[in-house]
């Protein structure tokens, strides 16, 4: 029955995605990232928030793993009574962002006109600055953000980085266009 | 109208036709034990240990396949079940725990007796929730009850803070509550289904491994009428012991870790694999990458996630056992099994399950003599030695029904879970067979059995030994007894390798000890006694617990030692054989 899939997809580990809609009470957090944490599943990224009805949460949860471990974690996600609905976003066309922000300390003239430069170059904002200090402001996706950390971390001497996790909604499909 | 709380809390019970509960008082729980003395259709049964407490309901819902309701107060009270908690868990039975929890305002304060017991019992529950709202009392005890014996079946545990309980609030207990992240799947998909009846149709060594399943969605005719029909051999789990009667042609035996040798030769032989409702436990598999390797699997199993979990199956079908039986038997006709079941047969006469009996008190002869003087009831093992030799050489069939640890194998289950059964099922005799370890885990039952009346018949295979893993250290582990050995004191030699003639007594001494609870205790030490022993047992109306005194180095084989493939089995000296040393079979399989 496997013949559909390609054997080196099942064997492959890479990052996939769950759009995982859960029952917005205490708890339930804590149950979805204790199975993460119980099973030895490789999380990468959880985000959570309420949707449109308050009674319900989405997370957008991305792990690390080969496509048999993946069918499991989606088959325990949805044993759960909590989970409303699992959905398989790994392949899907999405809008997808992560926020970021960095601080880059100890700046000088030279380093602030770089920052301004690179901030046009990734499309970023400078959202604060003070004598010898700025905040970027990023919202790209996860490799992108991956990609400026990399090379604010090689520029300059303090960067301290928070990143929010990625966020997702699945596009508009073709024919609805 | 508005109620309490604890009004609505004895009003669902009643609703959920609850007349038995398994209870332990403490200070967040008496709001509700206090109400329970109000009404009479409501038994309230108090263990002498929430350990126990949860084995007791853990056999109430087994010989009864009703949901068993447990009360139990906040902190000790609470992470006294955790054990039974995930006992049920792994073995699929239905339990609704209700846990005493300290008044809200408190929780968080490190408040006396408080714990987050939800958290900590978080991932071996069915559904976990501390009631926040008053207003949702009714619901959440309501959500338990259709949670917890349907699908594969589980336990619930509902966290009641005593504010929630004292609180006023609507009075209404739901009939029904529809929980949209818990949907049954109650349809058999037909298309699966005939996959899998040409794959067996067209299989020349089909087996079917029956799971506990089986006995779970109450599949036992269902499978034998498809057997019946087919003409396919059966083997079973643990779990699945008594899927179909002993003495059906058919039924070869249990498979896996200590499994009748025939029975491992044949599903590591077979080419179709039909498996239901089990989920190929590491005990059943031994080496993954070894396991029927040559065979297709078919795998039925109401819950998605055992399915190509650990064993990747080739048609999976995702429904309850029954009615997939049910489904298969109308299109069943006769296969030709006959020249495999031929070399099953071999199989079975070259490396038949049998044990020495020349040795004295030999753990067959007590199980077959067991079999002999109850033909029918209800048998609860513990976790051990004496476990597999039961499941071994115990015969079930529909009058018959095993009790056992399977999953999470925890010593101290067997008694308390006998008390629990027969609590729940009177008009049987309930026989329970334990080791002298195990015993000790929860000796302070006896209690509760002799209180309520609960008769039972308690075998006690004394090897004086921790057995289980003194088998391991006697094979694997150069003999160093030091720690398994039941009977050592301060002043043994620190090198001990077994009985040197001068060992100190044994405590305790199982007769005294149950005399002294108003119990009958009797000790046999020789083959010629067992029957009468048991007899006597049956017949008295008290509880009875027979101290067997068997010897020290008996060995539950055949055994596949962990991690190896089940082709390679670690067999008995054959007597003729004289005394030459373990065997292990060939590793290829014979085909």
């Amino acid at each position: 029955m496997y013949d559909m899939y390609d054997i080196r997809d099942r064997i492959q580990i890479k990052d996939r995605w769950i759009a995982l809609y859960v029952e917005n009470q205490v708890g339930v957090l804590a149950k979805v990232s204790g199975l993460f944490s119980g099973k030895s599943y490789n999380l990468q990224s959880l985000t959570v928030g309420t949707t449109e009805h308050e009674d319900v949460s989405r997370m957008t949860i991305c792990v690390k793993s080969d496509d048999i471990t993946f069918e499991q974690i989606k088959k325990q996600l949805n044993r759960m009574v909590e989970v409303i609905k699992v959905i398989d976003i790994t392949t899907s066309s999405l809008h997808m962002k992560e926020l970021l922000y960095a601080r880059i300390d100890e700046v000088n003239s030279d380093d602030i006109n770089l920052i301004f430069h690179l901030a046009e170059v990734f499309k970023v904002r400078v959202c604060d600055a003070g004598e010898d200090s700025l905040i970027l402001e990023c919202l790209l996706t996860t490799e992108s953000n991956d990609e400026l950390i990399k090379l604010l971390k090689k520029k300059f001497k303090k960067v301290s980085i928070v990143r929010g996790g990625a966020v997702a909604m699945e596009s508009i499909s073709i024919c609805k266009r | 109208m508005n109620i309490t709380g604890r009004k609505l809390f004895v009003k669902a019970l009643l609703e959920e036709g609850v007349d038995t509960v398994f209870a332990y008082p403490g200070g967040m729980v008496t709001d509700i034990i206090d109400e329970l003395y109000k009404t009479t259709e409501i038994k309230v049964v108090l263990p002498r240990h929430e350990q126990a407490l949860i084995h007791e309901a853990e056999g109430y819902a087994r010989a009864t396949g009703r949901t068993a309701v447990c009360i139990v107060t906040s902190g000790p009270g609470a992470t006294n079940t955790i054990t039974g908690i995930a006992d049920a868990f792994y073995d699929s039975i239905p339990l609704v725990v209700f846990t005493g929890q300290v008044p809200q305002e408190l929780i968080g304060n490190d408040a006396f007796q408080e714990v987050d017991i939800v958290g900590m019992t978080r991932s071996v529950v069915k559904y976990g929730v501390t009631v926040r709202d008053r207003d949702n009392l009714g619901k959440t005890i309501k959500m338990a009850f259709q949670i917890a014996p349907t699908g594969k079946p589980g336990p619930v545990l509902i966290d009641l803070p005593k504010d929630i309980q004292v609180a006023t609030g609507d009075g209404e207990y739901p009939s029904y509550v529809d929980i949209r992240g818990y949907k049954l799947n109650k349809s058999v998909h037909i298309g699966q289904l005939k996959k899998a009846y040409k794959l067996l149709k067209n299989a020349k060594r089909p087996m079917i491994l029956a799971g506990g399943g089986i006995n779970i969605s109450d599949a036992n005719q269902a499978l034998k009428e498809f057997v019946e029909k087919t003409k396919i051999p059966v083997v079973t789990t643990i779990m699945g012991k008594g899927a179909l009667d002993y003495d059906n042609d058919l039924y070869i035996g249990n498979c896996g870790m200590h499994g009748r040798y025939a029975a491992n030769k044949a599903v590591v032989g077979c080419d179709v694999l039909f498996s239901i409702g089990t989920r190929f436990n590491d005990r059943i598999t031994g080496a993954l990458s070894e396991f029927a390797q040559d065979a297709a699997i078919i795998h039925i199993d109401v819950d998605t996630a055992s399915i190509s979990r650990n064993v990747i199956v080739d048609v999976p079908i995702v429904c309850d056992a029954k009615a997939a039986l049910e489904k298969l038997n109308e299109w069943a006709e006769p296969h030709d099994t006959e020249e495999w079941r031929k070399r099953i047969a071999a199989w079975d006469k070259e490396n038949p399950l049998e044990m020495r009996k020349d040795l004295g008190l030999c753990p067959q002869s007590i199980m077959e003599g067991i079999n002999e003087v109850f033909p029918e009831g209800i048998f609860v093992t513990d976790v051990g030695q004496h476990q597999m030799w039961a499941t071994q050489f115990i015969n079930l069939n529909s009058k018959k029904q095993m009790i056992t640890s399977g999953g999470l194998g925890t010593m101290g289950f067997g008694f308390p879970a006998a008390v629990g059964a027969k609590i729940g099922a009177r008009d049987k005799d309930v026989v329970c067979i334990t080791g002298d370890g195990g015993m000790q885990m929860n000796m302070q039952e006896l209690a509760t059995s002799i209180v309520e009346k609960a008769n039972i018949t308690v075998c006690i295979l004394n090897n004086q030994y921790l057995g289980m893993v003194k088998q391991m250290q006697q094979l694997f582990y150069g003999k160093r007894y030091k720690i398994t050995c039941l009977r050592r004191n301060i002043d043994c030699p620190d090198d001990c390798k077994g009985p040197q003639g001068k060992c100190p007594p044994y405590v305790p001494d199982f007769v005294k000890w149950a005399e002294s609870y108003g119990a009958v205790g009797i000790r046999v030490t020789d083959p010629t006694q067992i029957e009468d022993a048991l007899r006597e047992a049956k017949a008295n109306d008290k509880t009875t617990i027979i101290e067997f005194l068997i010897a020290s180095d008996e060995l539950v084989l055949p055994m596949v030692k962990g991690g190896d493939a089940m082709s390679e089995m670690i067999l008995p000296d054959k007597p003729r054989n004289g005394a030459s040393s373990k065997k292990k079979s060939s590793k290829k399989p014979n085909k």
